[in-house]
């Protein structure tokens, strides 16, 4: 792989980057209601007041106008601010990106965690009581939806056994461990949720890849070399395995920040996706171009790292 | 209800022969406000009642933390720019007004020292002035004294139309002079019978001048202070994130003796209000919940866990079906429901009245809003007592087929009513609402027995309340012969809002439907009505003009009222909290404590 081939990519991502700006734009533009509406609705408030912010916040201008004041901005590091909270869209986006990032990193990792040795066992015993039960549990979990899940866990843990809090909460005020285990305690349905429908689907990948690797030759030079059966799972299995598995993951990344905008509203979890939604209801046109944008750049990075990892980790795909 | 009597009920409150709670209601059931009912007992030299305080706390604090859930969160922490009660429920932690309306739309004094009256002089006979006394030795959170200068400063804040407040209806035409550093006399350019918009209940939370001297104006984003409100109120500002919580300390300098007794106070938002609902009746994780929009059947089932229970404060939100007076079908100058259009089978008397006894309120109130909607006759809210009394609804199908046979709509071969070869059929829409389609439902099913064709339609919330010019679908362009939404009484005095039926308030396509007589419903007598009544500059023949506004919209079928809406609140059992449908969810807490 070559460095050419790195800039080039990195060049290629600024005119896709701008066609999706262009393409959000114009569907916010076009899409019904009105962030003022409140206010025209209600009759202590007149008209001008809605009519002068309007004006100040520049929504009466044509919509290629708007698009071009708000990439300009956006180019010198400047977001806006919403209309809802009139605070800095950045600002607004860097108060919940802790949340998310702790929520979806930690179900991240319990994905991978499950689905790594669960993947391998069932991809080396093939067809095996493991192997079934592994896969049906699998095809459960990623056929059920986030939002059923969190509901059914709430039902179970909070409502009926009362274990654990249904709510959320950004600003526990202990600290120590109780914070720990506080935090523990109510992160334990959000990640959970998350975790386990991508865990689920990511042991299917682990098992296909691990069977596509198993039957190879040098698989079978390995064992017949004398290996102990378990060191060739580990060094020669996994590690070819999981190169497809590496760039999977990284392509998933940004369909986790989409899962989580359901988890998120379900639990109360102050993260982007949350943010989102409330934008999206109030009709906030700022914070839902960057909340979504930021989202466009992942999906688009993502996919960079992807390719950029999948050459470096398996030398003999080349790019030119 | 005219003027004579009014003055006979006005009297025998006088002498104590009625009861002043018994005279609100009587005013409330003709289509008055509470707070609008004890003005006119104010104006005729019965003071204020002073109810009696509950509140059991012998000291400040000790309370813990006060956990509230508002499953939509406060985005902004200024009053002035409050839109939502959302907003203006998370400023009211820090933030008070002069004074706050109680559930009886009695007036409490918080930062003022008294409630104006006629006795001591503070309200002038003439009606263009009302001086507020200031209450002494509050002191702002960061130790500045509080005083006549900043309330002065609040109306030159608020007036600024560049300053975009959504308070400036109250300012802008009144003069706010400081007296001395206790007193701020308010100067009306009219005799105005009614006195307290300025710096009372939802829209008067008074902000610090020192902070917010600098940014008046066009500036008025960029104050920091927006974001870390600095005020008088109960608590004090800790930590804010739009959208998702509020959180404040108790102040432990709070001008009123005991109060607050909670420690630290957390408001969060986000979720739906269904599992806002659980998290107080039936996890009992939370305290408080707003807004329960929530169906009385849930509400019911969560109540039985004994963790909470729902508290019902009567407002003036009323769920109503409102009657085309043009002609939707047809186009004049590119916009249909044009004013120059008559409608082509509602504008017949009986069809109109036939439709108000084909809706069955009393089956909505029981099979779907139960304590969430009460019906009712009257467009100005819900009366408790003289409802029955004084009002008729009835609902019967056979006597609105009858009204229809004799004017002479006779049933065609499909069994739809019709007239010169004009069939009975309407468009009924409102928005995507699982209590609205039911309703829907229900009126249909009472039209099709009396020969009426009803086709339902249901539009995104988003697009029905939105004030899209574009778009066809919206409620001000009313391009259907019925809809049906809830329309919201934000303030106490009716003038603003009842001149949704005068006719120059039209929504028309040449105000971008931003008229607010969305019916199109134009007379003479209404309009001469209102006008008269801006003009009154008697307290009591001015509210009698306003009871006659309200029946002439109804003896007129220009509405018709389904169910009034009163706030819902879940509550656990321990938390004692004072609610009131006349302001601020949070308008007494300083006053919510808990027992046992």
């Amino acid at each position: 792989m070559s460095r050419q081939y790195v800039i080039r990519r990195l060049l290629v991502m600024i005119p896709s980057l701008l066609g999706i700006s262009i393409i959000l734009f114009c569907v916010l533009a076009l899409a019904p209601g009105d962030p003022f509406a409140d206010l025209a609705a209600n009759p202590a408030i007149p008209p001008e007041v809605a009519a002068s912010l309007r004006a100040k916040f520049g929504l009466d201008d044509p919509v290629w106008m708007r698009y071009m004041h708000w990439i300009t901005a956006m180019a010198q590091g400047d977001w806006g601010f919403s209309f809802a909270s009139r605070i800095d869209v950045d600002q607004l986006i860097l108060q919940r990106l802790p949340t998310t990032l702790m929520v979806i990193g930690a179900a991240q990792l319990l994905a991978i965690a499950v689905a790594l040795p669960v993947g391998v066992l069932a991809g080396t015993r093939p067809y095996s009581i493991f192997d079934q039960i592994a896969n049906t549990l699998a095809f459960v979990g990623f056929s059920l939806p986030t939002f059923f899940t969190g509901l059914l866990l709430i039902l179970v843990f909070s409502i009926h056994l009362e274990w654990l809090p249904m709510v959320y909460r950004a600003d526990l005020a202990s600290t120590g461990w109780t914070w720990l285990w506080e935090q523990f305690r109510q992160s334990i349905m959000p990640v959970m949720v998350l975790g386990l429908f991508q865990g689920a689907s990511l042991v299917r990948y682990v098992r296909s890849a691990v069977l596509d690797v198993v039957r190879l030759d040098y698989v079978t030079t390995a064992r017949s070399k004398g290996i102990g059966e378990r060191r060739v799972i580990t060094r020669h299995v996994v590690r070819t395995a999981l190169i497809p598995v590496v760039t999977l993951v990284a392509l998933q990344m940004p369909i986790i920040f989409g899962g989580a905008l359901v988890t998120e509203q379900i639990f109360r979890v102050p993260g982007i996706g949350s943010l989102l939604i409330s934008a999206m209801l109030a009709n906030d046109t700022p914070v839902v171009m960057a909340v979504t944008f930021v989202l466009a750049c992942l999906v688009v990075l993502f996919n960079f790292i992807a390719d950029v990892l999948y050459g470096w980790l398996d030398p003999r795909i080349s790019y030119r | 209800m005219n003027e004579h009597e009014l003055r006979g009920l006005i009297d025998s409150v006088k002498i104590g022969r009625m009861s002043r709670r018994g005279f609100v209601r009587r005013m409330v059931a003709v289509g008055l406000t509470a707070p609008m009912a004890t003005q006119l007992l104010a104006y005729s030299g019965v003071a204020m009642a002073q109810a009696k305080s509950t509140y059991k706390p012998t000291k400040r604090g000790g309370g813990g933390l006060l956990k509230v859930l508002w499953w939509q969160g406060p985005t902004l922490l200024n009053p002035h720019f409050a839109v939502g009660t959302k907003d203006q429920d998370g400023s009211r932690l820090f933030y008070e007004p002069l004074a706050n309306w109680d559930r009886d739309g009695e007036m409490k004094p918080v930062l003022a020292a008294s409630i104006p009256n006629r006795e001591d002089g503070t309200l002038a006979a003439d009606g263009k002035s009302v001086t507020w006394k200031l209450k002494q030795g509050v002191k702002w959170h960061d130790g500045k004294p509080f005083t006549a200068d900043d309330v002065v400063f609040n109306w030159e804040y608020s007036k600024d139309p560049a300053t975009a407040a959504v308070t400036v209806a109250n300012y802008k035409d009144v003069v706010v002079k400081k007296v001395d550093d206790y007193t701020v006399r308010v100067e009306f350019p009219k005799p105005t019978p009614f006195w307290a918009n300025a710096f009372v209940g939802t829209q008067g939370m008074i902000i610090p001048k020192h902070l917010f001297a600098d940014y008046m104006g066009a500036k008025s984003r960029e104050a920091p202070t927006n974001l870390k409100p600095v005020g008088t109120g109960p608590y004090m500002f800790k930590d804010f994130k739009p959208g998702d919580m509020v959180a404040g300390v108790i102040n432990p300098n709070y001008h009123t003796a005991n109060k607050p007794y909670f420690d630290a106070v957390e408001m969060k938002g986000g979720g739906d209000a269904v599992s806002a609902a659980r998290a107080v009746l039936q996890t009992g994780e939370y305290d408080f919940a707003w807004n329960m929009q929530v169906e009385d059947e849930i509400l019911l089932r969560l109540e039985k866990s004994g963790k909470g229970h729902c508290v019902i404060s009567p407002g003036g939100n009323i769920e109503h079906i409102q009657l085309n007076t043009t002609d939707p079908w047809t186009e004049v100058d590119g916009e249909r429901a044009a004013l120059k259009t008559k409608h082509p089978t509602l504008s017949d008397p009986a069809v109109r009245q036939a439709l108000t006894m084909l809706v069955d309120k009393n089956s909505v109130q029981k099979f779907i809003y139960g304590r969430t909607g009460i019906a009712t006759a009257n467009f100005v809210n819900n009366p408790e007592k003289f409802n029955s009394k004084n009002t008729k609804f009835e609902f019967n199908v056979d006597k609105a087929a009858d009204l229809l046979e004799k004017a002479g709509w006779k049933k065609g071969a499909d069994g739809i009513r019709e007239k010169g070869g004009k069939k009975l059929k309407f468009v009924f829409q409102t928005s995507i609402n699982q209590p609205r389609q039911k309703t829907q439902a229900i009126i249909k099913q009472a039209c099709q027995k009396a020969g009426i064709d009803i086709e339902v339609k249901a539009v995104t919330a988003s697009v029905f309340f939105s004030s899209d010019v574009a778009n066809p679908d919206t409620y001000p362009h009313f391009y259907c012969d019925l809809q049906m939404y809830t329309t919201t009484m934000t303030q106490p005095d009716p003038e603003l809002f009842m001149n949704q039926f005068c006719s120059w308030e039209a929504a028309t396509k040449a105000n971008k439907w931003q008229g607010r007589n969305i019916t199109r419903w134009q007379s003479k007598e209404y309009d001469d009505n209102y006008k008269a009544g801006q003009n009154e500059l008697d307290p009591v023949k001015r509210a009698a003009i306003f009871i006659k506004a309200n029946d002439l919209v109804i003896a007129n079928q220009v509405v018709i009222p389904v169910v009034a809406r009163p706030g819902v609140a879940a509550v656990s059992s321990k938390l004692k909290a004072n609610l009131s449908g006349w302001d601020n969810n949070t308008w007494d807490i300083e006053s919510w404590y808990k027992e046992g």
